[in-house]
């Protein structure tokens, strides 16, 4: 199966436990406002438009197919900026054993692999073989996703999956509509799902004031996953909205929490039993 | 002992009135100055043909350096006693019985310690903490230990004023290591550098995890590969000044090195380099080091006298040296580029097979050269990856990749250096400062060290990209001190200073942060 892959960080610190490869594929049904890395939302259609403003002429359109040239790339990331598709020139379509053959350079120094994206399960087969893979050389795995695909419908993925770091953006249907365009019935349906199979490894909510009520949010997910915390401890890491990377138009009107709103949310999520909470 | 001229008696006269009037030194480091100064006045080795030229020249010229180690070496550079029989014994000389309690043994340690010289005058090797404190932290509680090792580890770095201290702990998890990890990340302090003795499986996660957040807050420990080190040492062997691998219960003669960058220099090309000038550079080397080793045993008297000989804290027999080498990413460097070839070392297979074969050859010579009073070693002297000097310009340390070239990734950087490590028995090392978001996650560099271990790495050395312990080139200098002595202040380890000239010559705080 082929996927495509926006990056590949050899050694990520923040991609879960350990040391991890994180792959990120491109591509993202989701349109959150504080995407912090919409370039990786939307395929490229090969308009060209980032070719003539790549500084060291590492872009090319040739019979009208965009052509990236990593050897000339001085990682300036002009062409992600300018880009008006949400999108990246330098994403390359990877078969699974090609993604696999990347990743086996970092044994032994990694102990798993984790796909984000992007939105990564829109790719399930691909990462079905790419795990199956992994695990088998004795590296685990983990999914970063936005829950929008019924994992209780995919048991062969789940089966080579080892953990699920899944977003709950807002609890209330139509907040989580405002935060990304989509109902998130199939979200907390996975939380819950996964939560009972021991397959949630971590929930993350992106703090913003005013954006949605952050409390409520906090405080359903809490009671939601509660019963299931002695199956497996399900880390909770509340993450600041940070203005970095996100779209103009968005960065404007968010609003960025303070240190005190965080630890005060920590705190509900201590009092709801949790016991892993983690704030960036 | 030979004459010298007035003219060099003259200018060591004027020297050392320099050193008295010193604003910036403190009165210790006077006074190690001024026996320096002294001892450069003697001339009694019996020194090879042709090292003056070699030697001492101008320091872009220069292919062996002697670290200053003196004319007339009275002891050997690193001293490595058994304090284990010390604490078993006792000792006649100081007077001491053998401790009956933490009190006693953290203070007896503390009086030995003032007892055992080295090159820098302060000791080198502090001892096996966790296993030679352990049996005592049984009778005290933590809280008790904890106030006791604190004021323990102030002593150390109030008086040992110098941070090519030593002490090690590990592979196996103690209460006594945990007590002293949980105490290091706390005090942060300059002195002593500490390795863990790391092996899989025998050192346990929770306990190296505890060494990894001690590292990330204090710049120490630093992980040393258990396995690869006893297998070429022996059980019997400890970590010294920066990380050197020596024998318990003796230690180093000395250290010279080789500047491999300067000797490229002298080359028309790779074949030039390796069929005559690095062979005829180490052969100066080996017999000048032979010379030293020599006096020291045959000469000074020290084996005779001192009573760490005296009564078995050290063994003459279980004493080598070390055969020390800087540069070779400048060597190989220049060598290509006199080849007329492209790429750099770190970035290109060729440059790395060009200075795997450079150290293999050093390697090669060494097992041929037969030392004198080595037979701890087999008769041969240990390669070392030096660290380098403050004032080095354009060397970098031992075989590292320099500052500012760092491959991109780190499993890039990791790949090249797992070349080199295994050729160092008595001492390598890689230095990686960490992003903050590190502290979320030190299992982040726990796999990266299990990884290296069961590759060929040796030696790993960690610290968070804005701690303000930082190590500098094998030891730990604080960013703050560093600017007190840059204001003019006076400051109590004389190693700032090296610190200082290295931030500024080496760009140690421009490492590329992992």
């Amino acid at each position: 199966m082929v996927a495509t892959v926006n990056k590949i960080i050899p050694f990520s610190i923040v991609d879960g436990p350990g040391n991890r490869t994180a792959i990120f594929l491109q591509g993202c049904n989701l349109n959150c406002l504080y995407c912090h890395n919409p370039e990786t939302r939307a395929k490229c259609i090969h308009c060209g438009a980032c070719v003539s403003s790549c500084p060291t002429g590492a872009l090319s359109l040739e019979n009208k197919l965009l052509y990236y040239d990593p050897a000339k790339c001085a990682g300036c990331d002009t062409c992600i900026r300018v880009c008006p598709h949400d999108s990246s020139p330098k994403t390359a379509d990877m078969t699974a054993d090609e993604v696999w053959q990347a990743v086996q350079k970092q044994i032994p120094f990694i102990r798993g692999i984790t796909v984000s994206g992007g939105e990564c399960t829109l790719y399930p087969e691909f990462l079905t073989e790419l795990f199956t893979m992994a695990q088998a050389h004795g590296l685990s795995t983990l999914i970063d996703s936005n829950g929008t695909l019924d994992f209780e419908h995919c048991p062969d993925l789940l089966a080579v999956t080892d953990g699920v770091m899944l977003d709950i953006k807002a609890f209330d249907c139509e907040e989580h509509k405002r935060v990304t365009g989509w109902d998130n019935r199939i979200v907390l349906k996975n939380a819950r799902f996964l939560a009972s199979e021991g397959k949630l490894y971590e929930v993350r909510t992106v703090i913003s004031p005013g954006l949605f009520d952050a409390e409520r949010t906090i405080m359903q997910t809490a009671v939601l996953l509660r019963p299931y915390l002695s199956i497996r401890p399900i880390r909770y890491k509340l993450i600041s909205y940070r203005p970095m990377g996100v779209r103009m138009q968005y960065a404007d009107t968010l609003q960025t929490p303070t240190g005190g709103q965080m630890d005060y949310y920590a705190g509900l999520l201590a009092d709801g039993g949790f016991k892993d909470i983690i704030i960036t | 002992m030979r004459d010298i001229s007035m003219q060099r008696v003259n200018e060591t006269r004027e020297n050392i009135l320099n050193i008295i009037k010193s604003p910036v030194l403190t009165h210790e480091q006077k006074v190690a100055s001024m026996a320096n100064a002294a001892d450069s006045l003697l001339e009694v080795l019996d020194l090879p043909e042709g090292l003056d030229e070699l030697m001492n020249v101008p320091l872009d010229r220069k292919c062996i350096c002697d670290l200053n180690e003196g004319h007339a070496p009275l002891r050997p550079r690193y001293i490595i006693p058994d304090y284990a029989k010390f604490m078993r014994d006792g000792c006649s000389f100081l007077q001491l019985p053998p401790p009956a309690d933490l009190y006693e043994a953290l203070n007896y340690l503390l009086i030995f310690y003032k007892h055992v010289p080295s090159v820098t005058n302060f000791p080198v090797y502090l001892g096996q903490l966790d296993t030679l404190l352990e049996p005592f932290v049984q009778e005290v509680d933590d809280a008790t230990a904890k106030k006791l090792l604190r004021g323990f580890l102030l002593h150390v770095e109030r008086t040992i004023l110098d941070s090519f201290s030593h002490a090690d702990i590990g592979p196996v998890p103690t209460r006594a290591g945990r007590l002293l990890l949980e105490v290091e990340a706390e005090l942060q302090h300059e002195v002593p550098n500490l390795t863990l003795k790391y092996e899989e499986g025998v050192t346990d996660d929770d306990f190296a995890i505890l060494a990894v957040k001690a590292a990330l807050r204090a710049a120490k420990p630093s992980f040393a590969n258990h396995r690869m080190f006893v297998q070429e040492l022996g059980e019997d062997y400890v970590i010294a000044s920066c990380y050197n691998g020596l024998p318990l219960g003796g230690g180093s003669y000395t250290l010279c090195r080789l500047i491999l960058g300067n000797i490229a220099k002298r080359a028309d090309g790779i074949e030039d380099f390796k069929s005559n000038q690095l062979p005829y550079v180490m052969d100066i080397m080996a017999r000048y080091m032979d010379a030293r080793v020599r006096f020291e045993v045959e000469q000074s008297g020290f084996f005779e006298n001192n009573f760490l000989a005296r009564e078995g804290f050290i063994h003459r027999e279980r004493f080598t040296a070390m055969f020390g080498l800087v540069g070779l990413a400048e060597c190989v460097n220049i060598l290509l580029e006199k080849e007329g070839r492209p790429g750099r070392f770190g970035h290109d297979e060729y440059a790395t097979e060009l200075g795997e074969s450079i150290i293999k050859q050093i390697n090669e010579f060494n097992e041929q050269h037969q030392s004198p009073y080595c037979e701890v070693t087999g008769g041969h002297y240990l390669l070392h990856a030096q660290v380098g000097l403050s004032d080095d310009q354009n060397i970098s340390p031992g075989t590292r990749i320099p500052i500012g070239e760092e491959p991109d990734e780190m499993i890039d950087h990791l790949l090249v250096i797992n070349h080199f490590h295994k050729y160092f028995p008595s001492g390598t090392g890689d230095i990686f400062p960490i992003d903050v978001t590190v502290h979320q996650n030190p299992e982040y560099v726990l796999d990266i060290v299990k990884g290296s271990f069961r590759k060929e790495l040796r030696y790993l050395s960690f610290y968070e990209k804005n701690s303000d312990v930082i190590r500098i080139t094998g030891y730990l200098v604080k960013r703050s001190e560093i600017e007190k002595l840059r204001k003019g202040q006076n400051v109590i380890h004389d190693t700032t200073a090296l610190g200082m000239g290295a931030v500024t010559n080496g760009r140690v705080l421009e490492r590329k942060v992992r």
